[in-house]
This record gives C-alpha cells, structure tokens and sequence, in this order.
C-alpha cells in the first residue's frame, strides 16, 4: 500500500508534466514556425506579388490583411463602443436589455463558418457586393463585434462611480458626463481591446475565404469592391493547393509573417496599457 | 439640450440592438438557403451517400465523424488540461504560475490556420510514419483539435478550482486529509460543473472549428463511416470549405451546403447552450 | 423667507420608507448641520435638495421650495438646479485630470469657453476654497498627486466655480486627517457669508463648532431643529439629549 503522502508526491510530479505539455506546445509550435519561415522572409518576398502560383511575395497579402482589419475596426469599433456605452450607462434592467446581452453573446458563439456563409448568402449575393475588401471587411466585423462590445464595456465599467457622481453634481447632463468623464477614461481600455481584437480578426481564414477573394490576388484593391488577397487565405492555399517545397517556403513566410504581425500587436496592447497606467 | 440627450440614447439603443439584428439576419439566411436541403428531412440528415455530382446529400457519415472528432479531442485535452489546471490552482507556486498561465493563453492567439499549418507540415509526416496511412486522419485530428482546446479547459476549469471557497478546503486539511485526497474528495466534487461546462464548450470549439481540422483531417471524395482512427474522414466544417468553391449559385448542392451549415450552427449553439446553463447552476452555488 | 423650505418630504427606496414627513426650514447664509446616527437618513435628505437621489431611483413626496418654487414640480430643470445647489461628497472625488481642468470642468460644461473667463473663475474659486497658496503655481498638475485635505478642498473650489447659492457638504472630513478637517471647517465658517451651507457630520464637536442650526434626524424622523446653542445646551427632546451626550450613537 502506497502511503497517501507518496501517492501525493506522484500526483504532484503527473500534473506539473501535463503543465509543462501544455507549455511546450505553444514553444514547439512558434519555434518551428520561425526556423522554417525566417529564411524566406527577405525583402523581395515582402514586397513582391505572387506570380505564377508558387513564385514571388506576398505584398497584396500583407497589405490586403491589414485593409481588411482596418474596414473590419471601421464598422466593429465604433458600433461595439456605442452598445458598449448603452449598455453600461442606460440600459434598464429589464427584458430588452437581458435580451440584447443575450444575442451578443450569440454572435459570439455562432462558428466562424457559418459567418462566413452568412456573408457570401448576404453581402457577397443578396447585397450584391461581390467577394471584395467590403464584403470580407463587413463579415469580419459581425464576427468580432461581440468582442469589441466586451472590451468596451469592461473599460467603461471600471470608471469609478464617483467621477460620474461629481460631474452629475456640477449639474452636467448625462451625455456630458459619459462624453467627458466616462468615454474619456475608458479609451485606453477601449483603445488596448480593439487593438487585441485586430489580432483576433487578422488570423480569421473561414470568413475571408467565402467573402473576400482568391487568396492570390497579384494586385492591390483600387475600390472597396474589389478582390483582396489576405495572408491566412493565401497560406491555406500554398498549403493544401502547392506540394512542392516551394510552395510550403512561402507558406511558411505567410505563417511567420502573420505571427510577427500578431505578436507585434500583442507586445504594442501591453505597452499601450502599461503606459495609460501611468 | 433634452432633445439632444434623448436623440443620443436613442442612437445608443439602435447600435446596441444592431447585435440583436445581426442574429436575425444570419438565421434568416442560413435557412432562406439551407431550407432546400433541409426540406429533404430524414433523406439530409441520415442519408449514407453524399455524392453531389450524383446528386445525392445525405450527411450522417460527415455527423458521425465529426462526433467521433469532437469527442476524441476533447478526451484528450481533458486528460491533459483538468490536470494541469489543478496543478496551476493548487500546486504551482505563484511565479511560476504567472509564467504558464500567459504562455497558454498565448496559444489562443494563434491563428487556427497557422495550427493546422503545423499540423500538415509536422503532425501529418509524423503520423505517416508511426502509423500508416496518409497522415490524415481522425487520429490526427484529434491533436490539433486538442491543442486548440486545451487553453479554454484549462482556464475555466483552473477558474473554477479557485473558486471553491477556502473554507471547505481548510476544513479538510484540518483533518488531517492531505492535499491530494482534499482535492479530489472536496475540491473537485465542488468545482465539477464549472469543470464539465468547459468540456462542453470545448466541445463546442472542436465541432465548430474549421481551418486547422479542414489541413488534416483527409477530406476523402466520398466520405464513410470510419472503421479506425487513421481514417480520412469528412467533418461538417471541412465539407462546406472544400466544396463551396466549386458549388454552382443557387444548384441544390450549393443549397445543401448551407444546410450543413444551419445543422452546424444548430449542435454548436446546443452545445453551448448547455454550457450556460452549467455556468448559471455553478454560479448559484 | 427661508432660502429652503421643506415640507412634508417623504422618501422611499424600493420598500424602505427612508424619510418620514419632515417639516424643516433652511435659512441663507447660515450653516445648518444634520446629525444622527447612520442609516438615519441625514444623506438622503440632503442629496435631495440637489435631486441627486434622481440617480437612485428614490421615490419622492413632498416638497423641496427653493426660493419660493418647488423643485420637484415637474418643471425644474434639473441641470440648472445642480447649478444652484452643489455638492461636496465623503470621499474626495477629482477628477483624473489636471487641478485647472478640475475646477474649470463645471463652467465649460454650462458652455463658458472664453480662456480668460475660465482662468479668473478657477483663480477666483481656487482662493475661495483657500488653496491658491497651494496649487496656484502647478495649476497644470495632475489633481490626484494632492494630499487628501487638498483633494477635498479642490472639490469644494469645483463646487464653487459653478456660482451656486447652495453648497451641500456629505461628511466632508470624515476622510481626512485633524489638520485638514479644522482648515476645511474654517474654511466653510468663511464659506457662509456667500453661501447657504448644509453640512451632514458624524461629527458632533464639529456641528457644535461650525453650524448656526442644527437638525436631528432619527431613524428617518426630524427629532428636533433649532439654533446650535440651544440644540446641545438645552434640547427639548429626550433623544436629542440622549444623542448629544453619546447614550447611543
């Protein structure tokens, strides 16, 4: 009979080895990632269009990603920060507000996929749009607006109630105590979380492939109803599309082009908060 | 000056209820183009053959593996990540918890498509070798779906933990009980609906999740019931990829494609719906 | 007439009944302290003279008369009340911007925008509270690197920059320290000369220091009113005397 005290020292020992599992993975992943990917990127591939399939770079991919988030944020930001705001500061307790939570939180569960069927049923038919930098751009923005909603209302909720008191005492209305007291000190939560969000949104592969182009578009958009290439959509085709070592280099430079990208923002948001701390 | 303030709250309210739109608007389209498929009733969900040149739809194969995917990753990253969260709640001292803790969550912020990436490149080879086959498989499947579940185990479940209220834990030890026996005897008995509410959304993940099954998991042309794990199969999300880029507009294939996507859609919202409620019952504890 | 008058005001909140029928008047120019034991509805009375309990959800009966119109009739503005009866809270409350924004908030937000105009109104308002000595050169600093007792009298500066006839003090000094407390009650013995004061305090050494009233409340019942000196040397009532001699409290 093993002891209870040893049988402690055995469990103890498996479940710091599932930590180390866990934590392993994430190095094992981006490492191999980087060492793969890192001999690819020169600045001929980053600035170079993609020819022929499997030869040249990937600017109309880097520069697409980034329109798409950025049309994306244009619609997600300002709409999850004005529900955010009713949401905190007027919203009644009552049915429609628990109601409005409750499909917020709907979106936020719908698959990726499905968002994107809803966008090429949607924008990319019925609207007429076609697959475009607005029709990518307005899906991803249905998806991540659950997201931005959060991070806006967690923001605002952490203004202290006494600012809002002492501006109502001065006789400011409600709008000039939100507009001045409670928006002002929440943006640079809110500023921090649509900024993670842009992460978020950046890796999306689902609903760009359905709604915003072929993935190796050569060109840049010169309208928003123009096809856009993105990095994630052009990695998923070099691939599963390309078999020859060529086409997995360049994958591997899409990959390690969008992991940098995503740290560099991971690393900006923490700066960000740090220094509105201060 | 009042005229402004209610014009403004009333902006506020329409941006707000815009989410309650947008769910309207999807469910509307999903079914105004999968209601064609779905319309076919017993023929879409349990027919055996789904030949679309053929024009036959039937979808129960693609359930049944994507069933058989879900579950299995989810074994998995249970066995692993339930573990590691008690050890992050209970054991890890406070430094080195802060360091795993952002590492995991970190794992999040990859992208899906990079995972399955690494998953084509390393895990598909590796699994060739060790097993037969193509590489492509549920078996494979399993692992990805499992790495990209283990972070959301391990956080609500380790949440949960926390939560338990240091007074049943203190009792215990105060008995003489140790830390093992605390734990399983009093603290996860206690935290054990938060901990099956984070299954049931990893379930939810794994059954929903596209990109990174879609570059491992085979995609064969005329998906079967599997008979073993180093099968290719079909799940519901790889389907709808694969073949929306040569479905015809408006042909029944392309109908029934969205019906997988109104049949995703509805299990995933099942799954999370159970979810929260196993998070309402935990918080009224 | 009394700059104040209050008439039969009842106050619930949900179910509690937290005010009951008082009949109380305020006089200009003077200081009139509320005391009581907690939870007796000394706050709640006052933070209805500026309608802040509008936030709350207070249910309210009765009428509050200032200068001769009730202001719960219906047709007060609120926002031009709060401009005449302004309110210094428990806690110092700052706003995370600097000392000039602080002060200058309340006129821009009742639209003055003229630079000069907002700089003499926050000089003028910062020496009023007495703490130009203190801040009059760093009028560009953050608000929250000062002390407590400078916080507070910042507060009061804010108040005061909006012109009110009315200042509502809530426990002002219960946050800070004995030096601070006695600057900020000579300073509110000053305050009166231009402004009515109503001054809600624990404090009762400090109400019989500063106040020229006194009111008692109890359980959410007016015991007893009158002048400080005849409040705490001859009360009527048994439990104002009770209360004044520290048997409960």
């Amino acid at each position: 009979m093993i002891s209870a005290i040893t049988t402690e020292k055995i469990v103890k020992c498996l479940l710091s080895v599932t930590a180390l599992i866990s934590v392993a993975i994430l190095f094992i992943i981006v490492i191999h990632i980087f060492i793969n990917g890192v001999g690819v990127l020169d600045l001929q591939f980053l600035s170079d269009s993609p020819r022929r399939f499997e030869e040249g770079g990937i600017f109309p991919q880097i520069v697409g990603t980034l329109l798409l988030v950025a049309v994306c944020m244009a619609f997600a930001a300002p709409i999850g920060v004005a529900s955010a705001t009713y949401l905190v500061e007027y919203a009644p307790d009552g049915l429609v507000t628990k109601s409005i939570r409750f499909f917020v939180d709907c979106i936020a569960g719908i698959p990726s996929i499905v968002i994107g069927l809803f966008g090429l049923a949607f924008l990319v038919y019925y609207l007429g749009l076609g697959t475009s930098l607005i029709s990518g751009g307005l899906a991803l923005s249905f998806m991540i607006l659950p997201w931005t909603i959060r991070v806006s209302e967690e923001a605002i909720k952490t203004v202290p109630c006494s600012y809002r008191e002492a501006s109502y005492a001065l006789g400011a209305s409600k709008w000039q105590t939100i507009r001045n007291v409670v928006l002002k000190n929440a943006t640079p939560g809110i500023i921090t979380g649509i900024l993670l969000g842009t992460g978020k949104a950046m890796g999306e592969t689902a609903v760009v492939l359905l709604t915003a182009g072929s993935g190796l578009e050569s060109f840049l958009p010169e309208s928003v109803l123009d096809p856009v290439g993105s990095l994630p959509v052009y990695l998923y085709i070099m691939a599963t599309q390309g078999h020859t070592s060529a086409a997995y280099n360049r994958a591997y430079g899409a990959a390690l082009v969008l992991i940098l990208i995503f740290l560099g923002i991971s690393v900006l948001a923490v700066f960000l908060r740090d220094h509105y701390r201060r | 000056m009042i005229n402004t303030e209610k014009i403004i709250e009333m902006v506020l309210f329409l941006c707000a209820a815009s989410s309650t739109l947008i769910v309207f608007f999807i469910v509307a389209f999903m079914f105004r183009e999968g209601i064609f498929a779905l319309a076919m009733g017993k023929d879409f969900i349990f027919g055996m053959e789904w030949n679309p040149s053929q024009d036959q739809f039937g979808i129960f194969p693609i359930i049944v593996s994507t069933f058989i995917v879900g579950l299995g990753s989810l074994l998995i990253s249970a066995s692993i990540g339930i573990p590691c969260a008690i050890y992050l709640a209970e054991f890890s001292p406070e430094w080195l918890r802060n360091i795993i803790k952002p590492s995991i969550e970190m794992l999040v912020g990859i992208p899906s498509i990079v995972l399955g990436f690494f998953g084509i490149m390393i895990l598909v080879p590796l699994i060739r070798d060790l097993f037969g086959g193509t590489g492509e498989s549920i078996f494979t499947g399993w692992i990805i779906l499992s790495i990209m579940t283990l972070p959301h185990v391990i956080a609500i479940s380790e949440d949960s933990i926390r939560t338990v209220p240091k007074t049943f834990k203190e009792s215990s030890l105060a008995i003489g009980a140790t830390h093992w026996q605390t734990i399983r005897k009093v603290i996860l008995p206690y935290a054990h609906s938060g901990i099956l509410a984070s299954l049931v959304l990893g379930m939810g993940n794994a059954v929903g999740e596209t990109m990174a099954v879609l570059m491992v998991i085979g995609n064969p042309n005329i998906p079967w019931i599997p008979q073993s794990v180093f099968e290719p199969v079909r799940v519901l999300t790889s389907t709808i990829v694969i073949e929306m880029g040569y479905a015809v507009w408006g042909s029944m294939h392309q109908h029934a494609l969205f019906g997988i996507g109104v049949v995703l859609f509805l299990v995933v919202a099942l799954l999370n719906g159970i979810t929260m409620t196993f998070v309402r019952r935990r918080l009224e504890i | 007439m009394a700059k104040i008058e209050i008439k039969n005001l009842d106050v619930h909140y949900g179910d509690a009944h937290c005010l009951k029928g008082i009949d109380i008047e305020i006089q200009e120019n003077k200081v009139t302290a509320l005391i009581g034991p907690s939870g007796c509805g000394k706050t709640t009375f006052l933070r209805t003279l500026n309608r802040m309990n509008d936030i709350s959800g207070a249910d309210v009966k009765g009428e509050v008369i200032l200068d001769g119109a009730n202001i719960y009739d219906g047709l007060t503005d609120v926002i031009s009340l709060r401009k005449r009866v302004g309110m210094v809270f428990q806690q110092p409350n700052p706003f995370p911007m600097s000392i000039f924004d602080n002060v200058a908030y309340g006129p821009k937000i009742h639209g003055i925008k003229d630079k000069t105009e907002l700089s003499s109104i926050v000089e003028d308002s910062i020496k009023q509270a007495a703490l130009w000595d203190d801040v009059g050169d760093r009028l560009n600093e953050s608000a929250l690197k000062l002390s407590g007792g400078q916080q507070q009298r910042l507060c009061i500066a804010r108040t005061l920059a909006v012109n009110p006839e009315v200042v509502l003090f809530d426990e002002p000094c219960s946050a800070l320290d004995p030096i601070s407390t006695s600057k900020i009650e000579a300073l509110i013995r000053e305050l009166k000369k231009d402004y009515t004061i109503i001054i809600v305090t624990h404090n009762m050494q400090q109400a019989a220091r500063i106040s020229d009233f006194t009111a008692f409340f109890l359980m959410g019942v007016l015991i007893e009113f009158g002048e400080t000196s005849k409040i705490f040397e001859k009360p009527e009532c048994e439990k104002t005397e009770e209360y004044i001699t520290g048997r409960f409290g």
